[in-house]
């Protein structure tokens, strides 16, 4: 079993395929949608979180191919040197999927790998420049 | 009982290891079952604290004189230009100083590599004079190669200041941080109830020469800071609900740890300084014992619109509510999030609070007091802007 993370890129068409019901049926993919942007009519994006086996998932992906939507694999983390961090709590101003958070009591920094969508808002926003990009 | 405490009995008490010193937030929590007359009884001295980016800040180096020398009238500490107009070897570096070709490297991050002992590249450039006759020179210089590097900021320590939020459809950004669009998000910077200009908002113990924590070192305060303000609206408490009155601060940086100053640079906007400061309040009487013993929910601010020209008041939220991590605007719950960090200020009060235990920290008796009944100007324009 793997954990990968996608982009799916989706053209105006292709906006009602039930393309998460075959990943679930055919190959046996758990899917987390981590983030949606799609509008109608229009192109739409997905970030999602595919687990299942290795060879299932490249098969999943090469059957979205085949349904003209574009899965770009993201092998993006965000990574930052906790050692420098002095607890600002500037980037929990802009992390919305809640990865950031300050720890109510001690009032210092939490970060929840999991809960990350790669927005790459905290970037910008850490006034020490702590935040950076994996890419694996 | 006694009603009052001076400072010298309080000193002698901090010598004798006898004293009792608390944090803000300490005793704000022993004044939910202590009366004030009882917090004057059991304590001597509450420490408060606050690490914060404040603009304002800066440092005076004394370069000393090469030979031959020459009366610096263009300088460049690592690119970022400092003050020239000190006479030959003095200059000022302010935090939010930069090259604008390099804006996301500034005054404060020199102060900070100074600071932490690393080289720097001086460059000066003078006309030449009979007394001074070099033009130019370009040398790395280090902490320990400068005479005075004095930490001198003009207005810091705000007594309290304006939560942040955006109505806009627009990201912005500001000093107070990101503020996403649509009121999605808000900021506050002060750390509430431990913060030192809230402990003490009639300025009855801070004053000219009040002895405080400064960037790990002892510094003072030396005088009210620019745009001392003591005439913004304040609640039942006495505490003003927006930013108000400010210190000028100063101490020797030579002394200072880097782990209490901190350049930033804030994206889109540019460069500042965190700065840790710690003030220690003595429990004189029975108004101060009252004073140091507000919390969170009573202290209050301004929630301010920072998308729209003007910056609207769009609320009053408590520090509570601020820190609960929501408040609630004209129906809409939004996220909060500190830009100051409180577990630094935590640290700073805690640090203050053991070199008072220890006795080696004297508290001081204002010289001068501050004055009161002061407001604003705003700059009026008397010519026509052509821009
Ligand atoms: S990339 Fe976005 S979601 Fe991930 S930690 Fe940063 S702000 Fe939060
Ligand atoms: S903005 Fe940077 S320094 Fe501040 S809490 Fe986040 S990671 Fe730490």
């Amino acid at each position: 079993m793997i954990k990968k993370r996608f982009i799916l890129n989706f053209p105006p068409d292709s906006g009602d395929k039930p393309f998460s019901y075959h990943l679930v049926k055919d190959y046996d993919i758990r899917i987390n949608i981590l983030k949606a942007e799609v509008y109608p009519g229009k192109r739409g994006s997905l970030l999602l979180e595919l687990q299942g086996k290795k060879d299932n998932i490249e098969k999943g992906v090469e059957y979205l191919n085949k349904q003209n939507i574009i899965c770009e694999s993201l092998d993006k983390r965000i990574h930052f040197k906790e050692e420098k961090c002095i607890d600002c709590g500037n980037c929990t101003a802009v992390c919305f999927a809640g990865s950031l958070t300050m720890n109510r009591d001690s009032w210092k920094l939490e970060f929840d790998k999991e809960k990350c969508v790669v927005c790459e808002l905290c970037i910008p926003a850490c006034p020490l420049h702590l935040f950076e990009i994996d890419f694996r | 009982m006694q009603k009052t405490k001076t400072y010298e009995e309080i000193n002698l008490k901090l010598k004798s290891g006898k004293a009792v010193i608390l944090t803000a937030e300490e005793v704000a929590k022993m004044a939910l079952e202590c009366s004030p007359e009882d917090i004057l009884e059991k304590v001597d001295v509450v420490t408060t604290a606050t690490f914060g980016a404040m603009c304002s800040s800066g440092a005076i180096i004394n370069f000393g004189h090469a030979s031959p020398p020459i009366r610096m009238e263009k300088i460049r500490l690592n690119g970022v230009p400092c003050y020239e107009g000190l006479a030959a070897v003095d200059s000022y570096i302010g935090a939010t100083a930069c090259d604008p070709d390099n804006p996301s490297y500034g005054g404060a991050h020199v102060i900070q590599d100074l600071l932490e002992g690393k080289d720097v590249l001086l460059e000066a450039w003078g006309k030449g004079t009979d007394c001074y006759p070099r033009k130019h020179i370009r040398t790395k210089i280090n902490i320990s190669t400068i005479n005075e590097f004095t930490l001198f900021n003009p207005r810091n320590a705000y007594q309290n200041y304006n939560v942040a939020v955006n109505s806009t459809k627009k990201m912005i950004h500001t000093y107070m941080g990101t503020l996403l669009p649509n009121l999605r998000n808000a900021t506050y910077s002060t750390s509430g109830e431990l913060s030192p200009l809230l402990n003490d908002p009639g300025f009855r113990t801070i004053g000219l020469g009040t002895r405080i924590f400064l960037g790990g070192t002892q510094g003072f305060v030396v005088w009210p800071g620019t745009q001392f303000n003591t005439s913004k609206p304040k609640n039942e408490y006495g505490i003003p609900v927006s930013n108000s009155a400010t210190i000028a601060v100063m101490g020797n940086l030579k002394e200072m740890s880097p782990e209490y100053l901190q350049a930033a640079y804030y994206d889109k906007y540019g460069v500042s300084l965190f700065v840790g400061i710690g003030i220690p309040i003595p429990i004189l009487d029975v108004e101060m014992a009252r004073r140091v013993s507000v919390n969170n929910s009573q202290i209050e601010t301004s929630v301010l619109d920072y998308g729209t020209e003007g910056t609207p008041k769009l609320g009053q939220v408590t520090y509570s509510e601020l820190q609960s991590g929501t408040i609630k605007i004209g129906g809409q719950k939004i996220r909060t999030a500190p830009v100051s960090s409180l577990s630094k200020a935590r640290k700073i009060a805690g640090e203050l609070k053991k070199w008072l235990q220890n006795g080696d920290f004297e508290i001081t008796k204002p010289v001068q007091m501050f004055p009161k009944n002061t407001s604003l100007k705003s700059l009026k324009e008397t010519e026509a802007d052509n821009d």
